[in-house]
């Protein structure tokens, strides 16, 4: 429950968000992610500490580098969580779009 | 992060979502999706016994589910501004779930686009987490009782 929350706290950050969307094309070294920022490089390191520690992120060790790459199960868990709410108000909106666009196109009386 | 048209915040220590949607609508037809009782009834898919868009107006809804059974729903309109503004409460009959506050934004964006935004505020944190659970919930209920329907007939 507690790890939960800390996901959802985690998530909450604007700079974390740009890490994760960073990570979703490749995986990338602590350095070449912090290149990304004009913060310090020990701010970004704690950023990876707490996406690491969330489990959003993986770190790998890869030769002499470490690699941070995301997590897909966990991103995917968490998406969970609102997606079928949204989807229930996404198609209901969709519907009023559609009626109200022929509506629209109906000649005037 | 997204181009998703809907997009639902729910801020995880708030007992409140807010739901925004643009629409390629000019924001007059907009409104009136949620003013004319007949439109209501087609895009809600529900029977509107009963809808008096006006400020101290209510209003009241009753949507049959696939099993058959039917919901009702109700509320009070607080404040309406034509093109602009809503302020309602929502129930469910069941009574499984406390009443709920509405505030309906409606914004001209362009002469053919709007936007909704839609913030909802509950009794309790708890309460609002079940409400957002539900269609999850409603999915794995659908999903099991399928499963069940197709055990029942392989036995057959």
């Amino acid at each position: 429950m507690n790890l939960r929350r800390d996901v959802f706290q985690a998530l909450a950050d604007p700079t974390r968000r740009t890490i994760l969307l960073l990570l979703t094309t490749q995986a990338m070294t602590a350095g070449a992610i912090a290149s990304n920022f004009e913060t310090a490089r020990p701010t970004v390191s704690k950023h990876l500490h707490i996406l690491t520690e969330c489990e959003l992120l993986q770190a790998e060790q890869n030769g002499r580098e470490i690699l941070y790459h995301l997590n897909l199960d966990k991103m995917k868990e968490i998406a969970d969580y609102l997606e079928p709410f949204r989807r229930m108000w996404d198609e209901r909106f969709n519907k009023l779009e559609n009626i109200m666009q022929h509506y629209h196109h109906k000649p005037k009386p | 992060m997204t181009d998703q048209k809907t997009i639902v915040t729910a801020p995880e220590h708030r007992q409140e979502i807010v739901i925004t949607r643009t629409f390629d609508l000019p924001v007059d037809l907009l409104f009136m999706a949620y003013e004319d009782a007949e439109i209501v009834a087609q895009w809600m898919n529900t029977k509107v016994l009963k809808l008096e868009s006006k400020q101290h107006g209510s209003y009241r809804f009753e949507t049959p589910d696939p099993m058959g059974n039917v919901h009702g729903f109700n509320g009070t309109i607080h404040s309406f501004e034509k093109n602009a503004s809503i302020v309602r409460t929502f129930e469910m009959e069941n009574g499984e779930f406390p009443v709920q506050l509405e505030y309906l934004t409606f914004e001209k964006l362009g002469d053919d686009k709007s936007k909704l935004t839609m913030h909802i505020v509950f009794q309790s944190i708890e309460a609002r987490d079940r409400l957002l659970k539900l269609p999850f919930a409603m999915g794995i209920n659908m999903a099991h009782n399928r499963i069940q329907e197709i055990q029942s007939t392989s036995k057959q």
